[in-house]
């Protein structure tokens, strides 16, 4: 009983904060198009802004729901879009991470790794990335940003194990810092899809 | 080219209604009336002919170019989201350093869309004192190069002679943030259909600012826990990662608008082109029946005379 009153209060308290950023967005977009009216030609609209071509968001709703609403993008491709699945589990740089509906609101920073999405009891589909961040919100909905997706299906083995091979002759031969660096991340993502395979 | 071909044809098919001197070669029949040469509207026609034919083929290319476009754009427009969620849409926060990114194409015949965005990068430009900007694109560089040099901080133009992917789209981006501005607005063209493009103006700030937005609460990433790296790295990635992934869609969704506005203005170009043909083409007869009028009458004079002359 205690659990559900304190939760209760909390989403309430994330639901106003989320109110006074909306609130914050509108002022600031008004305050920009006022500025710009006083120095435009008279025959000239007013620019759009980016946020003018979003759906608003949803109520956040006082028990968490059953579903987490997955929204799943890389910069050529969306991969999930407002999808209902039963739970999310995302690679952080801190380790794995899961998430289930009612988590508490979190910004995740991910490293290259595998992303499980448990569609329903019987589905589970694996992606790896290669890095991103992800957002979980008050209300339930989990954006996962990543710079690059693929089905872990899709990963060829052999050419991982050549990978991560050549990037540590590489590292052995960096002649700089930028090449070091630049051989310890391919390292670290070849390493990573081959622990996806289950090497 | 195509412009200056239609307004020499026009002043000629001015020039026949009006009687008025002309820059053409006139010839004089023996009744005294002027004509235009038969040769030179045969000259224009051909041109116009010429003219018809590449634009009807540029539209074509641009239609077939303009689906490809469009799919990818529309893919981009996911990710834009979550980062507005999480950063906001702040124009309005005033800072001392701005910089302005117009964002245009290289290639010009596509109607009016650079010179939009131009228009709107100048009064974005001049709402606050030192303003720099970074212009990507050959056709704002041609229109804001000559009056506005001492703002520009340099210029990223070819893009579209490279495969435009999110790794392209980081390169400008990081090139964009070296130059340190606080406050950086995004001017391109949002496409909504093949008709109609929105002028839109992107705002990303530097990753103090969203700091200070954060402590404002303007955004709400106080709000929340935080896995991976400390608040000001986490902000700083965040920053970079948004800016990168606003050029991104900036840059399609004004490519798309480019081959939009393309088929218009060369659908526009191509019917021009068709009635100009058309009304060369009974000048063209007119000229030619007159031409044979007159020799026949001075083939018939000339025998008249002779007979009477017998």
């Amino acid at each position: 009983a205690l659990g559900a009153v304190s939760s209760t209060t909390a989403t309430r308290a994330f639901g106003t904060s989320a109110m006074r950023a909306t609130e914050a967005q509108k002022e600031s977009i008004a305050s920009f198009m006022s500025a710009f009216e006083a120095v435009k030609p008279s025959t000239m609209d007013n620019p759009s802004t980016p946020s003018a071509f979003m759906k608003p968001l949803p109520e956040v709703p006082a028990t968490p729901p059953a579903k987490l609403t997955l929204n799943f993008y890389v910069p050529h491709n969306i991969e999930f879009d407002g999808a209902e699945v039963d739970q999310v589990q995302v690679p952080a740089t801190s380790g794995d991470m899961g998430v289930l509906p009612g988590h508490v609101p979190t910004v995740v920073q991910m490293r290259p790794g595998v992303v499980a999405v448990t569609l329903n009891d019987k589905e589970v589909q694996k992606y790896f990335v290669s890095s991103g961040f992800a957002f979980v919100h008050a209300d339930s909905t989990t954006d996962i940003c990543a710079v690059e997706a693929v089905p872990v299906e899709q990963l060829d083995a052999e050419a991982v194990k050549k990978g991560l091979a050549d990037y540590q002759a590489k590292l052995v031969n960096a002649k700089d810092d930028y090449e070091k660096a630049s051989a310890q991340i391919g390292i670290e993502v070849c390493g990573a899809m081959n622990s996806a395979l289950g090497n | 080219m195509a412009s200056n071909g239609f307004q020499r044809t026009s002043a000629l098919l001015r020039t026949l209604r009006n009687s008025n001197v002309t820059s053409a070669p006139v010839t004089f029949t023996p009744s005294g009336t002027r004509s235009v040469s038969l040769q030179i509207v045969q000259q224009r026609m051909k041109s116009v002919g010429n003219i018809q034919k590449i634009t009807a083929a540029m539209k074509m290319v641009a239609a077939s170019r303009l689906k490809g476009a469009q799919t990818r754009m529309e893919k981009s427009r996911g990710l834009v989201v979550p980062l507005i969620r999480m950063l906001g849409d702040l124009p309005g926060i005033v800072t001392d350093t701005t910089m302005v990114v117009p964002v245009s194409s290289d290639k010009g015949l596509c109607g009016g869309i650079n010179t939009t965005v131009v228009k709107y990068s100048k009064v974005v430009a001049g709402l606050e004192p030192k303003t720099t900007m970074t212009i990507v694109g050959e056709k704002a560089r041609a229109q804001l190069g000559k009056g506005n040099s001492d703002k520009v901080n340099g210029t990223i133009v070819d893009l579209s002679k490279i495969p435009m992917t999110f790794a392209t789209a980081s390169m400008v981006a990081d090139t964009i943030l070296a130059e340190g501005a606080q406050k950086h607005q995004i001017v391109f063209n949002k496409f909504q259909s093949v008709i109609s493009f929105r002028p839109t103006v992107a705002t990303v700030y530097s990753s103090d600012e969203y700091e200070k937005a954060a402590e404002a609460g303007q955004i709400k990433f106080d709000e929340y826990e935080m896995e991976g790296p400390e608040r000001s790295e986490f902000l700083l990635d965040l920053a970079e990662f948004n800016m990168g992934v606003v050029m991104y869609n900036a840059l399609l969704e004004n490519s798309t608008s480019e081959l939009g506005s393309r088929m218009q203005s060369m659908e526009n170009s191509t019917k021009n082109a068709k009635d100009m043909l058309g009304k060369l083409t009974l000048l063209y007869n007119r000229t030619r029946q007159a031409s044979i009028t007159t020799e026949l009458i001075e083939i018939i004079s000339g025998a008249s005379a002779l007979e009477a002359k017998k």
